[in-house]
């Protein structure tokens, strides 16, 4: 077991590290394509440095490698043994003391201030780090920084990430037989088929009658009123259009049809419902369920 | 009838077969024929499911089968399985072939899986009632009828598990189940996630790349092959009123499978055999609830009884009622239904791994909650 306390302290009494020499010094060039990627359109660069740079003037560039002393490179060292081997940024809080100005070469020092931990996070258990850098010109320091992280061990089974959700619901086929349904949805009418000769009710519908062989179908609107039958609670695999768990509820209409759809709300068996209407597009409306306000 | 299965072979049961799925059928066929001491110029006849991707045909030239006078596929789903051996067995009836091979092969698991939410599937008119709503996997179609069970008659997710339990006992001594050697509690089955309430990950039947055969010819010919010969005794096929593809939610009564109900009338009929005269049922199991609705259309007991049937132990290797003693679809392999008729025609033989005591008659029921099928295999 590594002590991260004890090697925390160690690294603390180090002090601050050796200053370290900004590649370049503070130049026009790299203001404006600062400016131009932050999208800072002040025209007021162009003898100093907009403040928030001063971190980009000691950058190690694409291939560079923290010093020896560097103190949050041997604390990340540290915590890597020690299974803590992902990091994130928390926060950075800066300090500047006076505007730089073009030609001004700045160089850059830290020191490690705090290792707190082990803390339970979203994440997984691990310890902020906090670091205060320093930058100067020459002497005179310029602009502070405090910058912490967490360094935490990921959680052994991350929480399964919500599944993509597809915005395309599967639609309806619609033919001959079924139009007068769809389009009593689009109407706010739950349309249930009646047979044109001996009256019988059907859901689902059929070009033909099985009581009577009458091919009149016409139909009734429903009041939209029923009770529930039986449910199902969907979890997986996902649905196209759905966000999981989603109940579907098989109801029996006050007219004597049973009917699915979606039902928003807690299921049981002999839940009274009520029909709602959701618009997915001009073609189309979906019929659900709700609990009835009356029950 | 006047025939029997004298054949059976199997590719191995996998999760990624990695190899095509006529590479399946032509394996599997090939091995069935070897098991009957057939050749591939004695076969005649073929049949599959109108779902198998493999075309007669294309089966046909992988064996190097030169000519066909008999092909045929049934449709819906699971529910052919036993309809593939019956119509094989009609046609060596009627003369219309001498030998015939039935095969269902798939990479169910790597390549197409049933259990996703078919969105193809929508386009046929009577989905269309389903699956916009958000209906649209098998779990959750044979949830609606086990909510509206459990409600009328008082069963729990707890009896479902139990037929989850004894398959996945039953395939642990089975070295070709895919769960060899991995039994499960019922307190496995109660922590297993729900998919589609009340329906558990155990309560789902796994997924499977594979392939298997039958070879099926006239009870004469039987005799001159090596194998004991599996009598088709009886096979059925059976519809119920108002009939849905998964979705009959429209009848009177959801507690019941009354096409199963067809089947067993007339597989009792045909066989000239009750229920109290078989001695090991292979049972489609894909979803567990549905195992009990079925050991009530076939009679065994009464209706809302299966829950203290299945408590009783009955459907133990030693009890009344062995029930699929290779483990099922949920133990050993997800096959579309075959395997199972395969399990019947080894305990037939008296060859299989769980071979039960002196074996006369085998129920094999096909896929449930769509037009499904049965079979009565007999040693005589």
């Amino acid at each position: 077991m590594i002590d991260i306390e004890k090697e925390a302290a160690r690294v603390a009494e180090q002090g601050e590290s050796a200053p370290r020499l900004a590649r370049d010094p503070v130049n026009l060039p790299m203001i404006n394509n600062w400016l131009e990627a932050i999208g800072d359109q002040h025209p007021g660069y162009t003898e100093v440095a907009p403040p928030a740079m001063v971190q980009v003037w000691t950058m190690g560039g694409l291939h560079g490698q923290r010093a020896l002393d560097d103190p949050l490179g041997a604390m990340m060292k540290i915590l890597d043994e020690a299974g803590f081997t992902s990091v994130v940024a928390t926060n950075s809080d800066q300090t500047y003391h006076r505007y730089l100005k073009i030609g001004e070469h700045v160089s850059v020092t830290s020191t490690l201030e705090d290792v707190t931990g082990p803390k339970k996070t979203a994440l997984g258990e691990g310890w902020f780090v906090t670091t205060r850098s320093t930058w100067y010109v020459g002497d005179e320091a310029v602009a502070e920084m405090r910058f912490r992280v967490l360094k935490f061990r990921p959680a052994e089974k991350q929480e399964p990430k919500p599944e993509p959700r597809q915005a395309q619901a599967i639609r309806p086929s619609i033919n001959r037989d079924t139009e007068y349904f769809w389009e009593g949805c689009r109407n706010q009418e739950l349309r249930i088929q009646r047979c044109g000769g001996c009256g019988l009710l059907r859901h689902p519908p059929g070009p033909m009658c099985p009581e009577c062989g009458a091919t009149k179908p016409k139909y009734l609107v429903s009041d939209g009123r029923g009770v529930v039958y039986s449910y199902v609670v969907h979890h997986h695999p996902q649905v196209p259009g759905k966000q999981t768990p989603f109940v579907i509820a098989l109801v029996e209409l006050d007219e004597g049809v049973r009917m699915l759809g979606e039902l928003d709300g807690e299921p049981s068996i002999g839940l009274p419902v009520e029909v709602v209407f959701t618009k997915v597009d001009d073609e189309l409306t979906m019929p659900s369920w709700r609990p009835r306000a009356d029950r | 009838m006047n025939a029997a299965i004298v054949g059976v072979g199997a590719t191995d049961f996998s999760k990624n077969s990695g190899r095509s799925e006529l590479q399946l059928a032509a394996e599997a066929v090939r091995a069935a024929l070897a098991d009957a001491g057939l050749e591939p110029s004695d076969v005649d006849g073929l049949v599959s499911f109108t779902m198998d991707t493999n075309a007669e045909i294309a089966v046909a030239r992988e064996l190097g089968i030169p000519e066909l006078t008999f092909f045929s596929r049934v449709h819906y789903g699971g529910g052919a399985a036993c309809a593939t051996v019956q119509q094989a067995a009609m046609a060596v009836e009627t003369g219309a072939a001498k030998v015939v091979v039935c095969y269902r092969a798939f990479n169910e698991r790597s390549g197409h899986r049933f259990g996703q939410v078919q969105t193809a599937a929508a386009v046929n008119i009577d989905n269309s009632w389903s699956y916009p709503m958000g209906l649209g996997t098998p779990a959750a179609m044979v949830a609606m009828f086990a909510r509206r069970y459990m409600h009328e008659y008082g069963a729990t997710s707890e009896d479902f598990g139990r037929i989850a339990v004894i398959d996945r006992k039953h395939a642990a001594t089975n070295p070709h189940a895919w769960f060899h050697n991995r039994p499960i509690t019922l307190d496995d089955h109660q922590a297993s996630r729900w998919i589609a309430e009340p329906l558990r990950l155990l309560d789902c039947c796994q997924e499977t790349d594979g392939g298997v055969a039958l070879v099926v010819t006239s009870a004469e010919r039987a005799r001159e092959l090596p194998q004991k010969p599996a009598h088709i005794n009886a096979a059925t096929q059976g519809s119920g009123v108002d009939q849905f593809t998964m979705t009959s939610y429209y009848r009177d009564d959801l507690t019941r499978l009354p096409e199963m109900g067809v089947v067993a009338r007339g597989l009792w009929e045909k066989s000239g055999i009750g229920p109290s005269d078989v001695d090991v049922a292979v049972l489609y199991d894909h979803f567990t609830p549905f195992v009990l609705v079925q050991l009530e259309e076939l009679g065994f007991c009464g209706r809302g009884e299966a829950k203290d049937f299945v408590a009783s132990g009955a459907l133990e290797l030693d009890g009344d009622l062995p029930l699929n003693p290779h483990g099922g679809q949920l133990g050993e392999a997800y096959l579309h239904g075959m395997n199972g008729i395969a399990e019947a025609v080894r305990q037939v033989r008296g060859t299989a791994v769980n071979q039960i005591a002196d074996v006369e008659h085998v129920l094999v029921t096909a896929g449930t909650g769509v037009p499904t099928s049965g079979l009565v295999l007999g040693a005589s």
